[in-house]
């Protein structure tokens, strides 16, 4: 099966799969982030640290142990997480500006860590050799995309998702609501890092070279650009900011330099239009269901409320 | 049986007592008021109790357990449940889901439950949790605007809100600071009906309040602070016609 994904896939031009990869990639990572930033609240200025801490924790699997791409993944993400839960803890007491200054710092720390490291090839960066697995990896990344998509969704709209949103509004509501802030938002920062992590080990096998310099500053504000662009706490929202921000550099190649500028022009346009995101404020449940002409579940809830 | 006590309460903020010494105590199914002039300490108490401040000195139990250094998260799981005087709302979210949120101790599915969502499991406790909020809501005749974002309501609405929230938590100390505040006669007048109806569920109720009407007719007992102090308690009758409540509210006369 992998042979016959493999030609169809060759049938695509090589340039257009990469850009539809990046996009891929810039997905996981921005869903991982809007779940910290867009869902509780927490302005994590340091994403890229976690991406490469699975960027490099992955790329070791392969070198090393030579684990199927599977596994490989998934103690990947764990790996992250476990990062993210352990830095986590301490500094998610802080908020706002303090908090963004520490995930500024830690990353800044991350990447002068692997630097210097051996088993990581210091500032030379480590090549990676192509993953284990007999599917190619342009699938793997968007059957990643899928389960990050649905997963994610499903919590957004559950008990644990309703505490972080709580939290987003009002830590001292949340906490006389019974919340465990502290808690929650050590796991909200786990599973945004086990994604940035997986993203990170993504992108290591697709760009089959990394550099701890790859995953500075600049990149931690592109993926926080791709959700807020596409609205905080939005899923369709992080897709199309992700989206629209892997493609650009692509199309904006001839002005390169200038990427930045654009940037925050762009993003004070949207401070200024649309301040709560692309796809920010829209109910996309409510519209499906109206399409296919009925509304959603309130219905059944205002009917028994009518009861005395 | 009392359920509420503190013994000896004292806070302060630097150089400030604002709350000094207190001793109070509550039986189970009573309506209690707390009342007294601004910056009585009124709010003060009530973010002792719930574990938002720490008392400097003294002890505050909840049915017969000490719960002074309990983080305020478990004390609301060990049912107190509060209203705030600026109303603290998730505004953003609609009036369902803040009460959802309200029942979060209700309900066990944590983030395995997410991604178990579709389970039959994870489904019934999500069915159970909305047949909660929603009697919250009826419980404050909110349930016509279950999915209106709470930011929307007018700010009587949001007041009742604030209530339905604190009792999807299955509360048996309910906390309100200044439930009536901004709230016209009529709506008062239903408000108060609402309050012994979440009395008669067995819900032992202890508000904050300035309108004195409104205090004298609903309370069981009445507790005065003044500067932090405890002047007076009593029933309503006593407390109306107590000279020192009189000079904390009226000034000294000469
Ligand atoms: N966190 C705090 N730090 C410093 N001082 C505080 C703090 N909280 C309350 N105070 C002070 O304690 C005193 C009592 O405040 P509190 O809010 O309890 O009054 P209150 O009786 O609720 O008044 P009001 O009727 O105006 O609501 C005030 O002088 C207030 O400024
Ligand atoms: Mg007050």
């Amino acid at each position: 099966m992998g042979d016959t994904l493999q030609m169809l896939l060759g049938r695509i031009d090589p340039y257009l799969l990469q850009i539809i990869v990046n996009i891929g990639i810039g997905i996981v990572l921005a869903l991982g982030l809007n779940v910290i930033t867009g869902l509780t609240g927490q302005l994590s200025l340091g994403h890229a640290a976690f991406m490469s801490i699975g960027a490099f924790t992955s790329a070791l699997i392969t070198i090393k142990l030579g684990l199927p791409f599977g596994v490989n993944l998934l103690i990947t993400g764990a790996v992250s997480a476990a990062a993210g839960a352990l830095i986590g803890y301490p500094i998610l007491r802080l908020t706002g500006d303090y908090l963004a200054i520490c995930t500024l710092g830690f990353a800044e720390i991350v990447k002068v860590i692997f630097l210097n490291l051996e088993i990581t090839n210091k500032a030379l960066g480590l090549s990676v050799p192509p993953p284990r697995s007999s599917i190619p990896l342009p699938i793997i990344v968007w059957l990643v995309v899928i389960i990050a998509v649905i997963l994610v969704s499903f919590i957004h709209d559950s008990r644990f998702g309703r505490a972080l949103k709580a939290i987003r509004g009002d830590e001292i509501a949340a906490e006389a609501m019974g919340i465990n802030v502290v808690r929650y938002k050590v796991q909200s920062f786990a599973i945004g890092t086990f994604l940035a992590g997986v993203g990170g080990g993504l992108y290591a096998h697709f760009i089959s070279y990394i550099n701890p310099s790859d995953f500075g500053f600049l990149k931690s504000i592109d993926i926080l650009g791709m959700v807020v662009l596409g609205g905080l706490g939005s899923i369709p929202g992080s897709i199309v900011g992700a989206a629209v921000l892997s493609a650009a550099p692509e199309f904006l190649r001839f002005m390169a330099n200038y990427r930045m500028l654009v940037y925050g022009g762009l993003l004070v346009f949207m401070m200024i239009f649309r301040p709560n995101g692309l796809m920010g404020g829209i109910n996309f449940t409510e519209i499906f269901l109206r399409a296919l002409g009925r509304k959603p579940h309130m219905k059944t809830l205002t009917e028994k409320e009518k009861l005395p | 049986m009392t359920i509420l006590k503190l013994e000896n309460v004292t806070i302060r903020f630097g150089g400030l007592v604002a709350v000094n010494n207190v001793n109070l105590s509550m039986e189970k199914g009573s309506i209690h008021a707390l009342i007294g002039p601004n910056g009585a300490g009124k709010s003060t108490i009530f973010n002792l109790i719930t574990g938002i401040y720490r008392p400097t000195s003294g002890t505050i139990s909840f049915l017969e357990r000490p719960i002074n250094g309990v983080p305020t998260h478990r004390i609301a799981g060990r049912g107190i449940g509060r209203t705030f005087q600026n109303i603290r709302l998730f505004k953003d979210l609609s009036v369902v889901d803040n009460v959802l949120i309200g029942a979060h101790t209700q309900g066990r599915w944590d983030l395995t439950g997410s991604l178990m969502k579709l389970t039959p499991w994870v489904k019934r406790e999500e069915g159970e949790l909305l047949e909660l909020a929603t009697s919250c809501l009826h419980m404050v005749d909110l349930a016509y605007r279950a999915f209106e974002p709470a930011g929307n309501l007018p700010y009587g609405d949001q007041r009742r809100l604030e209530i339905a929230r604190a009792l999807a938590l299955k509360p048996q100390l309910l906390l309100l600071d200044e439930p009536a505040a901004g709230m016209n006669p009529q709506e008062k007048g239903t408000l108060m009906e609402m309050i012994r109806r979440i009395r008669d569920t067995g819900v032992t109720v202890f508000l904050v309040e300035h309108d004195m009407k409104f205090v004298m007719e609903i309370s069981d007992r009445i507790a005065v602070l003044d500067y932090g102090e405890k002047i007076a308690e009593g029933i309503p009758h006593e407390v109306r016609n107590d000279p020192k409540v009189i000079e904390a509210y009226l000034g000294k006369s000469k």
